[in-house]
């Protein structure tokens, strides 16, 4: 009985020592998010693309300049090895999407990276600092939003021939602007929110208000936007790879396969479909991880 | 009360906001909002001073000016003997471990990224450094203690808490520099009755166990009535009456003092029933442009010719002065 007693006591007072983990609002949206069936399962879409599309040109003998001069327009099968068929020049199809996936992932990560990283940084800064400095940067902003897109695309090309480096510029230049004023908009509303001014009291200078105030509290927001910017650029490099553009041969990406394929679709339609719905399922799982996120990260739902 | 330590001298306090209008011409002169003009008061140590008026008359913004968040346009803050508003950023800066503030919105107030013991050392960290982690832990743990939080709960989250339990937070991370001064701006106000109760209460022993001084903003009566020893009224940024607690709501005499008073509910059904409350007639003006002479005279029951030319002053002795020409205490 004494004993008992002493181990209740000895309960409770380790029970008060305890200290409660509390779930942090990053933890709770994850939960949310595991909870969305379909952001996870394009999650996993996604994985397993990106893994194929690193890896899978292993799994072929070819190479993706190889031309096999008995097999063109060589319709898919197992037994050839061709598994996605051949195009016009008797190159593997599979290899080729594979290493057009490659090319397009990495445009679209990339050119999203650098909007993310440029449009944060510019906005934070114009949101924070305000009054002249604001009005000036977003002007500018303004001035850089009315250059017509294509334009300073074939400008770029013209003066600097095609290159895959360029495409990123071009992308890039242009993408971040949204992400600047999103960031901005944040900031602003974030600035004038009762914990920064209690920051203040508390004597944090600017820059610490900035990293473990501000910062932390825009990259939910950011965070939806970039894995919405990724097929948004994957499809622009598509479309620049579409008009010719893009990609230079024999390097390859889903647009300029599907420019090749367009060209052939009533004799070989494999060659347009398969980089066709390679792009599609990208895209579609890319668009519903950023919606998973954006639910999952909404400050309504708490 | 002169025989406590003087804290903070505020003499004629002015804080103006330049009003732009968005209809005019970029180059158009932009308007003067008056949103304190001219508030002079002292506080003594261990001294509570309510803060009263309604929505609009400048009790946040005066608050703020007082602690530095505003640039004071004229008039001086004088902390132990030194001017505040002349105070270089960095100097002031280190006046904040002295004077710190508690905010309305409980929640509002803390990080929703930063666990509650992030928040509540934040101060410290700020301040001091070189605290080794182990310790400033200890620190924050003693302190909420204090505030009556249970130390278990360090790892959690704003979120997770409830209105009261957040405001505790917030008076916990006021109180681990252990200021000399809290300024509550409307501390309570976002908060349910009974969880008020608890909160004031919780100031006042604190304020008994560290010899705090506190402005404690409200518009509500009753509570600036518990918790204050003197009380200033505030009407369209100006103080329409100052004096002690006592003084204040036993004889009220500025017109606008007595109104407000009026309308304080009384906790007897059938006293309730019988009184008449004094309704102002009309709205407060615009701080934009106040009423010449004195600026209450628009909405005052006795008001006269001469209202309009002369502008009042405080007037009357240290237990109670007041702002009108027509009343003397």
């Amino acid at each position: 009985m004494l004993d008992n007693k002493q181990n209740s006591e000895a309960l409770s007072e380790f029970a008060d020592k305890l200290e409660i983990e509390g779930r942090s609002l990053w933890q709770d949206a994850r939960m949310r998010f595991m909870r969305n069936r379909a952001a996870m399962v394009s999650l996993g879409i996604l994985v397993f693309i990106t893994l194929l599309v690193a890896f899978g040109s292993h799994l072929s003998e070819f190479a993706f300049d190889d031309t096999d001069w008995g097999a063109m327009h060589h319709a898919p099968s197992i037994e050839s090895g061709h598994y996605f068929g051949t195009d016009s020049l008797g190159r593997d199809m599979f290899v080729r999407t594979l290493l057009g996936g490659q090319i397009s992932l990495l445009v679209g990560v990339m050119g999203a990276f650098v909007a993310v990283l440029i449009g944060t940084l510019y906005g934070a800064t114009s949101g924070f600092l305000g009054g002249t400095v604001d009005r000036v940067m977003m002007r500018l902003l303004e001035i850089l939003y009315g250059i017509p897109f294509m334009f300073f695309v074939i400008l770029l090309v013209t003066f600097f021939g095609r290159n895959i480096f360029l495409v990123f510029v071009a992308i890039g230049a242009v993408s971040w602007l949204d992400m600047a004023r999103i960031v901005r908009g944040q900031t602003l509303s974030l600035k004038n929110k009762e914990f920064i001014e209690a920051a203040e009291v508390c004597g944090v200078s600017k820059w610490k208000i900035i990293t473990r105030h501000i910062v932390p509290n825009v990259l939910g927001i950011v965070a939806v936007y970039a894995t919405l910017l990724v097929p948004q650029m994957i499809l622009t490099e598509s479309f620049l790879s579409f008009l010719g553009l893009g990609v230079q041969e024999p390097m390859t990406s889903w647009g300029a396969l599907l420019q090749d394929g367009s060209q052939t679709m009533e004799i070989a339609i494999w060659q347009l479909l398969y980089p066709a719905a390679f792009m599609v399922v990208t895209l579609f799982s890319f668009n519903y991880v950023g919606d998973g996120l954006r639910d999952a990260l909404d400050p309504k739902d708490r | 009360m002169s025989d406590k330590a003087l804290l903070l001298d505020v003499v004629d306090l002015k804080v103006y906001f330049k009003i732009k209008n968005n209809k005019g011409l970029p180059w158009a002169p932009a308007a003067t909002l008056k949103a304190v003009d001219g508030v002079s008061l002292k506080l003594y140590q261990g001294e509570t001073l309510g803060v009263v008026g309604e929505s609009g008359c400048g009790k946040s913004t005066f608050a703020r000016a007082v602690i530095g968040l505003v640039p004071a346009e004229a008039g001086k803050v004088v902390w132990l003997g030194q001017d505040l508003t002349k105070l270089p950023h960095k100097e002031l800066r280190e006046k904040r471990k002295e004077i710190q503030m508690i905010f309305q919105d409980p929640l509002a107030s803390l990080n929703p990224r930063m666990t509650v013991g992030d928040i509540i050392a934040e101060p410290l960290q700020t301040f001091y450094p070189k605290l080794s982690k182990a310790e400033v832990k200890q620190q924050v743990k003693e302190m909420m203690t204090k505030v009556g939080l249970l130390p278990n709960v360090i790892n959690r989250y704003p979120h997770e808490f409830s209105g009261g339990q957040c405001q505790r937070i917030g008076i916990a991370r006021a109180l681990i520099l252990k200021p000399k001064m809290i300024i509550c701006d409307e501390p309570v106000s976002a908060l349910d009755v009974s969880i008020q109760a608890q909160v004031v209460n919780l100031l006042k022993e604190l304020q008994a166990e560290m010899g705090l001084s506190l402005i404690f903003i409200a518009h509500d009566l009753s509570v600036v009535k518990h918790i204050s020893d003197r009380v200033l009224v505030m009407y369209l940024g100006n103080a329409v009456e100052l004096g002690t607690s006592k003084a204040l709501f036993d004889k009220p005499t500025h017109p606008y003092t007595k109104a407000l008073m009026s309308a304080v509910p009384i906790p007897d059904p059938d006293l309730e029933r019988n009184k008449t409350i004094d309704l102002l007639e009309g709205d407060l003006p615009s701080p934009i442009s106040p009423p010449s002479g004195c600026v209450f005279r628009t909405r005052c029951p006795i008001a006269t010719e001469q209202c309009a030319q002369l502008k009042p002053q405080l007037e009357g002795t240290s237990d109670h002065s007041v702002s009108c020409i027509h009343t003397a205490v």
